[in-house]
């Protein structure tokens, strides 16, 4: 089912949650092996407490846009940008929400969930949802739970990444990592 | 020679920026606006970087912008303006101009569309004012060919003497992708001005004869080799073909590699959509029976086609002439126009959740006192963040860039014979103040026009990413400059009322804008300067402030006035609208709702 060389994500949330950043992360990790990578951002206005979508293509694609349909996965920042956006997934696709208790799914998708807000507040940092988000996606993946290679790379790429992009941020850079383990080390709840 | 040259993930703003610098643009002006705003900080960014000796900078407004890029090509030099497509309405008299008179040195002009529309007050199509110049212009379809048109649009101008638009949309400029940065010329040549009042002072008889020039010089573009369109797929024989350009042409590449039609249905992807090239239009007639165009957002290929008897296309009616062409629409007409049967799923229409002024904004304390001085008045606003305050109801009109105060004075004269009048306060953010505000003020003051003029000052041009305005003193490299004294500028207009207040000192604040009202009522225009600086600007500078934490006490009996009148996004209804309560994911600390509560519910925490 899954296409190896082609990855299309859909990454959603609200203005301000840092949905741009984690997909640039993504982005960045599709580079660092040589793979073509197109992204798509919301600005402007949306940027104010909107909604925000990003769409990741990983692979040999011409545009930067998924249609309905036909994304591999969701990451939701929000749990209703699973009923807004989940029209995106293909049949057999993955989501990862941040959510406090499990909830329908639309579509044929399988659905991951975790509450990244609580874990945000025990963190104590409130900005770091996004990254809990991605650190837990990447990590169910690495379990298997999306289906073999689905996605185009590891917890450990993007560390990577952070460390390549936060160098000489010491704190930040703590503190990104630390999300993104919280994240990783979490588990989905049923 | 540069595959050694590691790809990077550029926006289309940044590779735009990128093709400016590798072709040795010394000149760049622009002013921000959605979704341009990013090219002319990706040149700053570029200019420290590799310590290029050119001037970069963010000009007062579009026109400016232009006047002064165009000036720096006339001495033979490479320059360019950025600018978004509304901006482009503004700086349309000097294009317009300058397009007769021609160039000496390669002159890109950059404006950005925003089909859907996402950030902008219009869908217009900036390549129709390309048109009404007779400049060309050429379409990018990603960050990768944003790049290479730049070089492409130098060789074009130098070639002919004109003025090229490179012509984004949204889907480019915001997009990333993987684009291998080029080389970075040496920069060559020096300023060389050569006086020639026939041309660069031309009279009415003059530009005539400029005219003729202009038409003959388009004739020829619409035969020039490097920019004609490109056939994609030359096995593809039928006597279909499908056309497209921009982002459209790469959706079509797409659904026509998905729907399997890639071998059998000729594809041509046009990159320079005016003028466009003759031979071309031509073949597009003999060759074939059926011809779909999909392009954004007007039908500017498809006007150009004289018989149109055989065209699918806007004008024809089967492209939607609204909105966004997104991949499934194309991917539909395509089916369509081929004869496949094909399901395609839709999204459910979930509403979004619609934007806001951040928590802590001090646009919405602003707000807050306006509607408590004058509660019926007519609120006439402007563009930025602060238009966000039509969710308070304080924003009753959104016009264009500075027509809050022209808007006002209308109001005004429109009331002047009646016996009751509204009160009327006009809300403009600094940046847009200086862009196109003063002029009007000067126009108010000059018929004593009675309303308030409060400007939100927050020391940045927030809405499109905080770039500096000119009362900042930094320019987009970050050297300083002269900083521009608003209020001087405000008294220079000849306002008698002017009141500086922080709209965080809320009583205070309100006071101030009572008094604003009570003058303007009898005397004549009255301006507060709204100052506090954007936290989100704050933030990014490390300069936040200590966050007040404040919490809900018991005595909330869930009236809502906070949510309906204060609309903080941190303040939530909780237990289905008993109570209110404070989400401390979102909120700022910035103190002001401990002012708002009518029982005295929110307070500090202990
Ligand atoms: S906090 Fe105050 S204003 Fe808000 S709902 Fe409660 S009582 Fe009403
Ligand atoms: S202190 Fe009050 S007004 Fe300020 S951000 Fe927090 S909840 Fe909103």
């Amino acid at each position: 089912m899954q296409s190896k060389s082609h990855y299309q994500i859909v990454i959603s949330g609200v203005g301000g949650q840092g949905v741009l950043f984690i997909t640039r992360l993504l982005a960045e990790a599709a580079i660092e092996k040589g793979l073509p990578v197109f992204t798509s951002e919301t600005h402007g206005m949306a940027q104010r407490g909107g909604t925000v979508i990003s769409h990741l293509k990983v692979g040999e694609f011409a545009s930067p846009l998924i249609s309905p349909g036909q994304a591999d996965g969701l990451i939701a920042l929000k749990a209703e940008s699973l009923d807004q956006h989940g029209g995106y997934l293909k049949p057999g696709g993955w989501a990862a929400v941040n959510v406090p208790a499990p909830l329908t799914m639309p579509a044929a998708a399988t659905p991951f969930y975790l509450d990244a807000d609580r874990l945000a507040r025990e963190m104590d940092n409130p900005r770091s949802v996004n990254l809990i988000m991605l650190g837990f996606t990447l990590s169910s993946a690495q379990r298997g739970g999306f289906g073999h290679g689905s996605l185009h790379c590891s917890l450990n790429d993007i560390e990577a990444v952070l460390e390549n992009r936060l160098k000489g941020k010491t704190n930040r850079l703590q503190s990104s990592l630390r999300a993104l383990k919280a994240g990783a080390d979490s588990t989905t709840a049923t | 020679m540069n595959q050694a040259v590691k790809k990077e993930l550029m926006m289309g703003n940044e590779a735009i920026a990128r093709g400016l610098i590798e072709n040795g643009c010394r000149i760049a002006t622009a002013y921000p606006g959605t979704p341009a705003s990013e090219i002319l900080s990706s040149i700053a960014a570029y200019q420290k970087r590799f310590d290029i000796d050119m001037h970069t900078q963010w000009a007062v407004n579009e026109k400016v912008a232009l006047e002064i890029a165009y000036a720096g090509c006339q001495t033979g030099l490479r320059t360019a303006v950025a600018m978004k497509q509304v901006g482009l309405n503004v700086a349309s008299d000097p294009l317009m101009s300058a397009a007769y008179m021609g160039t000496a040195g390669g002159f890109v002009v950059i404006s950005a569309d925003d089909p859907g529309p996402h950030s902008s007050q219009t869908e217009q199509d900036s390549r129709m004012m390309a048109m009404m110049a007779k400049i060309p212009v050429l379409d990018p379809d990603s960050p990768h060919q944003a790049r290479e048109m730049v070089g492409m649009a130098y060789t074009l101008s130098e070639a002919f003497k004109t003025p090229v638009m490179l012509r984004p949309t949204t889907r480019v400029c915001h997009s990333r992708q993987d684009v291998r940065p080029g080389e970075i010329s040496p920069l060559t040549g020096k300023p060389d001005f050569k006086k020639d009042p026939s041309r660069w002072a031309a009279t009415p008889k003059f530009r005539y004869q400029l005219h003729l020039e202009l038409e003959e010089k388009l004739s020829r573009m619409a035969e020039y080799p490097a920019t004609a369109p490109v056939l994609h797929n030359p096995q593809a024989k039928g006597r279909r073909a499908v056309v497209a350009s921009g982002v459209a042409a790469a959706y079509t590449a797409e659904a026509l590699n998905d729907l399997g039609l890639g071998d059998r249905l000729p594809f041509y992807q046009v990159l320079q959509p005016f003028p466009l090239h003759t031979a071309f239009i031509r073949r597009l007639l003999t060759d074939y029976d059926d011809v779909l165009i999909v392009e954004e957002t007007t039908g500017v290929i498809e006007m150009q086609l004289a018989d149109r008897s055989r065209i699918q296309g806007k004008l024809s009616g089967v492209v939607p002439r609204v909105g966004e062409l997104l991949p499934e629409k194309i991917m539909s007409l395509l089916a369509d126009f081929t004869g496949l049967e094909i399901d395609l799923p839709a999204l459910t229409q979930a509403p979004g959740r619609r934007p806001t002024l951040c928590a802590g904004c001090p646009h919405r304390a602003s707000f807050f006192a306006i509607k408590k001085a004058a509660p019926r008045g007519i609120y006439t606003s402007d563009i930025g963040c602060y238009t966000l305050g039509l969710n308070l109801k304080a924003v009753d009109t959104v016009l264009c860039m500075g027509a809050a105060i022209s808007q006002a004075a209308g109001f005004y004269h429109a009331y002047r014979y009646e016996e009751k009048r509204p009160d009327i306060v006009a809300t403009i953010g600094d940046s847009t103040f200086f862009h196109a505000g003063v002029p009007a003020l000067v126009d108010a003051v000059n018929q004593n026009v009675r309303f308030v003029l409060v400007i939100l000052d927050n020391r940045t041009t927030a809405m499109t990413g905080s770039q500096p305005t000119p009362a900042t003193g930094k320019s987009a490299t970050g050297q300083t400059l002269v900083k521009v004294d608003m209020e001087t500028l405000v008294k220079g207009c000849g306002v008698k009322f002017l009141e500086v207040g922080d709209p965080y000192d809320t009583n205070g604040f309100i006071a101030t804008v009572k008094a604003a009202v009570a003058f303007s009522r009898s005397e004549g225009p009255a301006v507060v300067i709204a100052r506090h600086p954007c936290i989100i600007d704050l933030a990014r500078q490390g300069k936040a402030t200590d966050p007040i934490e404040v919490m809900v006490t018991g005595d909330c009996d869930g009236c809502g006035f906070c949510l309906q009148h204060f609309e903080c996004p941190a303040l939530i209804a909780v237990d289905d609208g008993q109570r209110t309560a404070v989400d401390p994911l979102a909120c700022n600390g910035c103190g002001v709702c401990l002012d708002i509560c009518p029982k005295g519910a929110i307070i500090k925490k202990a």
